[in-house]
């Protein structure tokens, strides 16, 4: 596939959004110390991400000022879900917020926006996963590794926030947390790239055509500078660049991250928190970049070659 | 009023296809590949119709530039098998297989992707695709493409627009491509009627499905090669040729 | 209110996108290639919104190919030209800088500077035609000016195709004839790629297909057509006619000939001078004066024959073979007066003795048995698969034939066997193939189409005499046609030829068809002389239809040492900016197919069917763009300002008021014009008939297309069908109503083969030449090494380069085609992976292709659909850089190529004509230029070259008037806007 900014960039966002209301919500629940107005600080910076890649969303879109019907399909998109879901869990999360401003402290509103953010989850890894023929999507991983992958960038992100306003009983929770979800995530991802580089593709140029000749190869794609075909499907670098943007996300996203999380946490140094979540970031962006090129999407069977 | 809270119990629509549903009849293309020369006059005709049709305007960038692309809903492709002297050179025309099982239909946030109950045919409703672009990812056989100015999804249409129009004399209401095809290699009608010549062809002749690991029940259907090995012998299927894998 | 909502769609898929706007369909001939089918186009609100095949048409009937389906993108391409232009004063040739100036203007400066070339001397004025279709008025307007320099492109074409059957059938392939595949049980393509006659092809291979025909391609490469062939059997390119010759010596040593038709129907049996002397290898002939004088080329009477049953010599022509009589088509024997004599058909035999298919394997490459089993194959299908139709006929000499014979194995063929220098014996070899089969206008076999079959050789007043040069006076002679002598040839008393692109000379006696390539090289070198105005239609000499294009390019622009033009005046007429707009002195915008009148005339490039002559129109459908002028309108104009007597009413006035006018009118016999249908004052007489001033209509309330269904008894054997001869007479395609036998053997080689061994009275060859003619003019076919093999180093340059002709475009015209420009940007060299591994190019890597004259570099595509020892691209997809309206760095400049870089116009040849040290690098009998015999070897470019191909060219500017700029997006809508 052809990874677009504005897709990578919502759903980065958003799992960082997520993950950060989900430990915030865990630590109200869990009765962590937290001064007042953390909360809510925390809850708006959740919020400008969601509403930020919620923007950045819409660049994928064709007609844009149509994106409402978006919401109709529900019963059978899994991307129309998403878009009834998002905003319910932005509204959530301003719910709590304003409950927070106003001083109620209900435990509905913080388990609510943790189902929400666990549907969020849930319905966007599903876009991907639920096409059957993408066989690097096509697996429970896919779930885990947008859950774990967001939890973690919440709680490097949670982390972050904590050190820098002060919140060390928060700290103390969230750090070891991170780098143990932050481990896991590295597990699952890593599961689905072990997964990924063993798996044999269904389709065949023979099963795609019909013509069940051994040594059949395509001569010409039928138009001879491209098409959405070969725009939308093809992510154009070449082998060594797909091979550095692996391990750049390995490292970024996950190894650094955990090296970075230990050390700010035995050296007490909020540098070193905020340092984790900066580096993470780009991490964050490689791996979900490597997540959409990875995918060799059986169409791109035919679309070969030129003459 | 009623009506939107039927609508969205979802009670049932007139023309949308419901998931699973098994229609009474199902158009669609049987595609020859034993006559196909590889001329794309279903491409151009094709572009011809639609670009100006209820379907268009299919944008081309760049026409005249470097790198000219643009929107058709047919392409005709080319294929080898074989080492020299042995090389089979074979035309391959795709266009959108009209699936029973569309996959690009449950994925589309906005219902703009449907398949009709009446005919089987898949359609993009234009007013409301929002371009998202998933449809394209959820087809295996990369059948639709998005319309780079209009900026919604496009494809075949199996010429609904030709096949009901009653102003056209009875032998044009064929899809553009069908008729255009000067070998014939493309035919047309509803292959839930075992009496249809499509019917018959893909019986007599063995017609298959493209990527039929992924079950997504193609509606066109392609007939292979066939070879006469000698004069007034009977021509086999290409695969099953001794020699061949 | 809550619709919005709605699970139903919004946009109503049939609604028209344009309600309430007015629509029409009009019927005309779409012109995107020769092919000619007839088409309806859509209008809305005037502009053309859908074309799609007539389904009425017999041609097409109601399919249309891509080409066609994308004349809407011809219409509106930005690269129109739409006002005449005049190159700069003070500007260079090539620069493209151009100020617009009215037609007045243009006529004017046209007229005067023609009448001055034609009061002094009429031949320093050339009309050279390219992809038209109306060379029955250019050749006419040639005629009528006075100068024989005048040609279309066949030339560089395919004229051994042409000639090769013509000279042996009285007939040819495309619009002549062609393949009955409605009856045929195997049908054979050789040499054919995709050819301009191509939807009826698709149509009845198909059909052929699908009724259990057998389809075999013999093809360098696998392409087109050959896709859906039941085998291909693939050839080295310039050898098919040493696979002919072995099929002819295993159909012979097999006795698979149709004994009964060769004795009756074909010039086998006539009995062969064998005595030294002036008639060796010429027909015996009775010399009793009563007999009359003795046979020649195009008088074939006053034969014999030896008949067996008596041991007696009979007379066999024109009195046929009489009942009882059995003549030898083997054997020595002696006339009375001692002299040695055989029948022709022995001399074959001879002939082919040698010719054994292991001979041909070391040649063709096809293993000696598979050329064994497929000359049994087509030996038995035509023999022992036969059958006969119920359908009685008598033949030419009154014999009544109960049913006609089927012999069910067809050919076609096409540039593959004519692009060579050794064309025209080869294409000989596959008629005499076709004919000892009994194929000939046979159900299942070759089917001629009227006004063919024509005699043997075709009658016409040949131009052979500078004395018939005067000024202001037309030439009576026609400048093209088909010598049937050296007494015919077009040279001066001391041999020299008299036109300028020297055809009809000692050099190609029979370039039936002209030599446009050689016109700009022999004008530039003053040989023989220098021209002053040069008239280009319709053809991209500057560019894809030249051989050494940058030479002819630099040579356009040549200027001698007083500063002027070695041709002094260039006009261009086209509809297009091509890459030879740019060169001309004055450019005349031709309108397209869809805005202007056209004839598909019997009297030009018919349009026939098996079954009965057909013609047919194109009428305009919307009006001209800008101040475009169709070409016929110029040339009328021109030969009425000029006051050609058949264009000037003996008053001396204006003859016809136009084009339209003049196709009503025009009657070169009396009673045929150049359209057949609906002729006679009332519109009821076909074929023959007054000119009808409401023709025109009729045409176009009949689909654009008149079609004549002949009875079934005229159905076949027209080459002796008495019926059908005189029908043909009477209808003015033939003089004569004489049956037309085939000249397996051609006493009119011969004779040209005798002049050059000094064994004649007559016209002789200089002697630098008389080694050539004598070696390539021989009455049997035969086949040779092209010519340029022997000015190649083949160890240096050890691979074939030719080119196929795409599906989706036709010569250089359709880059400008915004549609078809999408299917082929740019192209590759196609190469067999182990030649190109072999050679270290990778699929998909750049490379230098070179011959011993130039050198390209482009994109190699490995491919097992070609023989390992050739190399081939699409023809004409490459182009000059803005040339057509494109975009500078537009893929077509970047990333095409032409293999014409490659290839000469002329090889090394010991003393030529007058001591020149070249010839023209063509066909030796025909002057068919030999485009595929360059000969070229492969290499990898260097990492650090450009990508991009080689040679470039300066980037073309716009000429003013061309229709628009290049848009970035594209979406045109016919009508109404939505």
């Amino acid at each position: 596939m052809n990874p677009a900014f504005s897709v990578i960039a919502f759903t980065v966002l958003a799992g960082a959004a997520q993950g950060l209301v989900v430990t915030l919500a865990l630590a109200v629940l869990a009765g962590v110390p937290l001064a007042p107005g953390f909360g809510s600080t925390a809850l708006i910076v959740a919020q400008a991400m969601l509403l930020i890649g919620l923007v950045a969303s819409f660049g994928h879109l064709g007609r844009p000022e149509r994106a409402w019907r978006a919401a109709l399909m529900w019963r059978t998109s899994w991307l129309s879900r998403e878009v009834i879901v998002l905003p319910a869990f932005i509204a959530v999360n301003g719910l709590w917020w304003l409950a927070l401003r106003n001083g109620m402290h209900t435990p509905l509103l913080p388990l609510a926006a943790i189902v929400m953010a666990a549907a969020l989850w849930c319905c966007t890894a599903m876009i991907y996963a639920c096409l059957r023929f993408i066989q690097e999507w096509a697996h429970s991983l896919t779930i885990a590794n947008f859950t774990l992958i967001g939890l973690s960038s919440g709680l490097v992100l949670a982390s972050a926030l904590a050190a820098v306003l002060g919140e060390q009983a928060l700290l103390r929770l969230t750090a070891p947390a991170a780098v143990a979800v932050t481990l896991s995530a590295w597990a699952t991802r890593s599961l689905a790239l072990y997964r990924n580089a063993a798996l044999k593709p269904r389709s065949t140029l023979q099963s795609a055509t019909g013509i069940h000749a051994p040594d059949l190869v395509q001569k010409s794609m039928g138009m001879s500078a491209g098409s959405f075909n070969t725009r939308e499907f093809f992510h154009g670098a070449s082998r060594a660049a797909f091979k550095q943007i692996k391990l750049a996300f390995i490292m970024l996203a996950f190894v650094a991250p955990v090296l970075l999380l230990v050390w700010a946490a035995t050296a007490q140094s909020t540098a070193a928190f905020v340092l984790a979540l900066l580096v993470q970031a780009p991490g964050l962006v490689a791996e979900r970049w490597f997540f959409f090129a990875q995918a060799r999407h059986p169409q791109n069977l035919y679309y070969q070659v030129v003459s | 009023m009623i009506q939107w809270l039927k609508d969205l119990m979802g009670s049932g629509s007139t023309v949308r296809a419901e998931p699973g549903e098994t229609l009474a009849k199902q158009l669609a293309l049987v595609i020859d590949l034993n006559v196909c020369v590889g001329c794309h006059a279903c491409v151009t005709s094709c572009k011809e119709w639609n670009n100006f049709g209820s379907a268009g305007p299919l944008a081309d960038e760049r026409p005249y530039g470097a790198d000219p692309t643009g929107t058709f809903f047919n392409r005709v492709q080319t294929y080898e098998a074989g080492a020299f002297p042995g090389t089979d050179t074979i035309h391959f025309p795709k266009s959108c297989l009209h699936c029973e099982d569309p996959p690009c239909v449950p994925v589309c946030p906005t219902g703009a992707s449907y398949k009709r109950k009446e005919d089987g045919i898949v359609l993009v409703d234009y007013d409301k695709c929002i371009g998202c672009k998933y449809c394209a990812w959820a087809c295996p056989y990369g059948a639709r493409e998005l319309d780079e100015e209009r900026q919604v999804m496009t494809k075949c249409t199996l010429c609904v627009d030709r096949i009901y129009d009653e102003k056209l004399p009875r032998e044009d209401r064929k899809p553009a491509c069908v008729k255009a095809c000067p070998t014939g290699a493309r035919l047309f009608g509803d292959v839930k009627d075992p009496a249809s010549d499509v019917s018959k062809a893909i019986r007599e002749r063995g017609g298959y499905s493209l990527m039929p690991e992924w079950e997504t029940n193609p509606a066109n259907q392609y007939l292979p090669r066939r070879v006469t090995q000698a004069v007034g012998g009977a021509a086999q299927v290409q695969a099953k040729l001794p020699g061949r894998e | 209110m809550f619709k919005f909502l709605s699970r139903e769609p919004i946009h109503d898929p049939l609604a028209s996108p344009a309600p309430g706007a007015h629509t029409e369909v009009k019927t005309t001939t779409c012109y995107m290639c020769a092919c000619r089918c007839g088409i309806r186009v859509h209008l809305r609100e005037g502009e053309v919104r859908y074309i799609d095949g007539n389904p009425e048409h017999p041609l097409n009937q109601g399919v249309i190919c891509a080409k066609g389906a994308s004349g809407i993108m011809k219409q509106v391409s930005p690269a129109r030209l739409t006002r005449p232009l005049l190159r700069k004063a003070g500007s260079e040739r090539g620069a493209g800088e151009f100020e617009p100036i009215s037609w007045d203007r243009a006529f004017d400066l046209l007229t005067e500077r023609l009448s001055k070339i034609r009061a002094t001397d009429p031949k320093k004025f050339a009309l050279f035609t390219g992809r038209d279709q109306m060379q029955a008025l250019t050749g006419l307007f040639a005629r009528q000016f006075g100068t024989p320099n005048y040609a279309a492109h066949g030339g560089f074409c395919s004229v051994n195709m042409a000639a090769g059957m013509i000279y042996t059938i009285g007939g040819s392939f495309w619009e002549f004839g062609g393949p009955d595949l409605d009856r045929a049980k195997l049908f054979v393509m050789i040499g054919t790629a995709e050819d301009h006659h191509s939807n009826p092809m698709k149509i009845a291979l198909s059909k052929f297909k699908r009724a259990g025909g057998r389809f075999i391609s013999i093809n360098p490469v696998r392409t087109g057509y050959s896709a859906i062939a039941d085998e291909w059997i693939p050839i080295k390119p310039g050898t098919d006619g040493a696979l002919f010759m072995a099929l002819l010596h295993e159909l012979i040593a097999n006795d698979l000939i149709d004994h009964a038709f060769l004795k009756r129907f074909t010039n086998a049996p006539q009995l062969v001078v064998l005595d030294e002397g002036e008639r060796e290898g010429l027909f015996a002939f009775d010399p009793d004066p009563q007999r009359g004088p003795p046979g020649d080329g195009r008088n074939p009477h006053n034969k014999l024959v030896w008949d067996k049953s008596d041991g007696k010599v009979k007379a066999a022509y024109p009195e046929g073979i009489a009942e009882g009589c059995d003549p030898a088509l083997e054997g020595h024997f002696t006339l009375a007066d001692g002299t040695r004599v055989a029948p022709s058909f022995q001399l074959l035999r001879e002939r082919v003795a040698s010719c054994t298919p292991e001979w041909a394997q070391a040649i063709t490459g096809i293993a000696a048995a598979r050329i064994r089993d497929l000359a049994r194959e087509m030996g038995e299908t035509a023999l022992r698969q036969a059958f006969e139709l119920p359908i009685a006929w008598t033949d030419a000499w009154g014999k009544q034939h109960a049913s006609t014979q089927a012999r069910p194995v067809a050919f076609h063929a096409m540039r593959g066997l004519a692009a060579h220098s050794n064309g025209f014996q080869t294409v000989r070899a596959l008629a005499v193939l076709m004919s000892v089969l009994g194929t000939i206008d046979a159900p299942g076999g070759f089917r001629h189409k009227a006004p063919y079959p024509r005699h043997i050789v075709p009658n016409y007043r040949a131009f052979n005499s500078p004395e018939m040069i005067h000024p202001n006076t037309p030439l009576n002679a026609a400048p093209l046609g088909f010598p049937a002598n050296p007494e015919e040839l077009a040279i001066n008393p001391d041999g020299s030829p008299i036109r300028i692109d020297h055809a009809f000379s000692w050099e190609h006696p029979l370039s039936a068809h002209g030599l446009m390539h050689n016109v700009i090289t022999n004008a530039v070198k003053g040989d023989p002389y220098r021209i002053d105005t040069l008239l280009i239609f319709m053809a991209n000499m500057a560019w894809n239809s030249s051989m050494n294009t940058m030479a002819v390019r630099e040579m356009l622009n040549r200027k001698d040492e007083a500063g002027e033009y070695m041709i002094p005046f260039l006009v261009v007429c086209d509809a297009f900016q091509s890459e030879t707009v740019a060169f001309a002195d004055l450019v005349l915008p031709d309108t397209t197919y869809l805005e202007r009148h056209d004839v598909m005339s019997m009297l030009d490039r018919p349009i026939s069917e098996f079954d009965g002559p057909v013609d047919s129109v194109r009428v305009p459908v919307v009006p001209p763009l800008g101040e475009c002028k169709p070409f016929q309108e110029v040339l009328i104009e021109l030969a009425s300002r000029m006051k050609f007597p058949a264009f000037t009413t003996p008053e001396g006035g204006r003859k016809f008021s136009g084009y339209p006018d003049f196709v009503v009118k025009f009657e070169p016999q009396p009673g045929i014009g150049f359209l057949m249908g609906w002729r006679g004052k009332d519109g009821t007489q076909h074929l023959r008939g007054e000119p009808n001033p409401n023709q025109w209509q009729a045409y176009a309330s009949n689909n654009c297309v008149f079609q004549y269904h002949m009875p079934q008894s005229m159905h076949y054997m027209r080459n002796w069908n008495r019926e059908y001869l005189d029908f043909a007479k009477d209808k003015g395609w033939r003089q004569r109503n004489d049956p037309v036998q085939l000249a397996l053997y051609s006493d009119t080689l011969q004779t040209f083969r005798l002049a050059a061994r000094g064994k004649t009275a007559g016209r002789q060859p200089p002697d630098a030449l008389r080694e050539r003619i004598a070696t390539y003019f021989d009455p049997l076919p035969f086949w040779y090494p092209p010519l340029e093999d022997s000015a190649t180093d083949l160890q240096a340059y050890p691979l074939n380069a030719i080119t196929q002709r795409p599906m989706a475009m036709y010569h250089s015209w359709d880059s400008q085609n915004a549609w078809l420009r999408q299917i082929h940007s740019h192209n590759y060299l196609h190469v067999n992976p182990l030649t190109a591994l072999a050679a270290g190019i990778a699929d998909g890597g750049w490379c230098w292709v070179e011959s011993q004259w130039g050198r390209v570099r482009c994109m190699v595509r490995h491919s097992e659909a070609v023989e390992p020892g050739t190399v081939w691209t699409w023809n004409a997809i490459g182009k000059a850089d803005g040339a057509w309206q494109l975009a500078p760095g537009a893929d077509e400049a970047r990333k095409g190529f032409l293999l014409n870089h490659l290839i000469t116009e002329e090889l090394p040849f010991d003393g030529g004509e007058h001591g020149a040290n070249t010839i023209s690098n063509s066909d030796p009998v025909t002057g068919q230029a030999g485009w595929y015999d360059v000969r070229v070897r492969i290499r990898p470019a260097a990492a650090d070259e450009a990508e991009q191909t080689f040679p470039q060219v300066a980037t073309m500017p716009a000429a003013p008037g061309v229709l628009g700029k290049t848009a970035s997006a594209l979406m045109y809508f016919a009508g109404r806007r939505k």
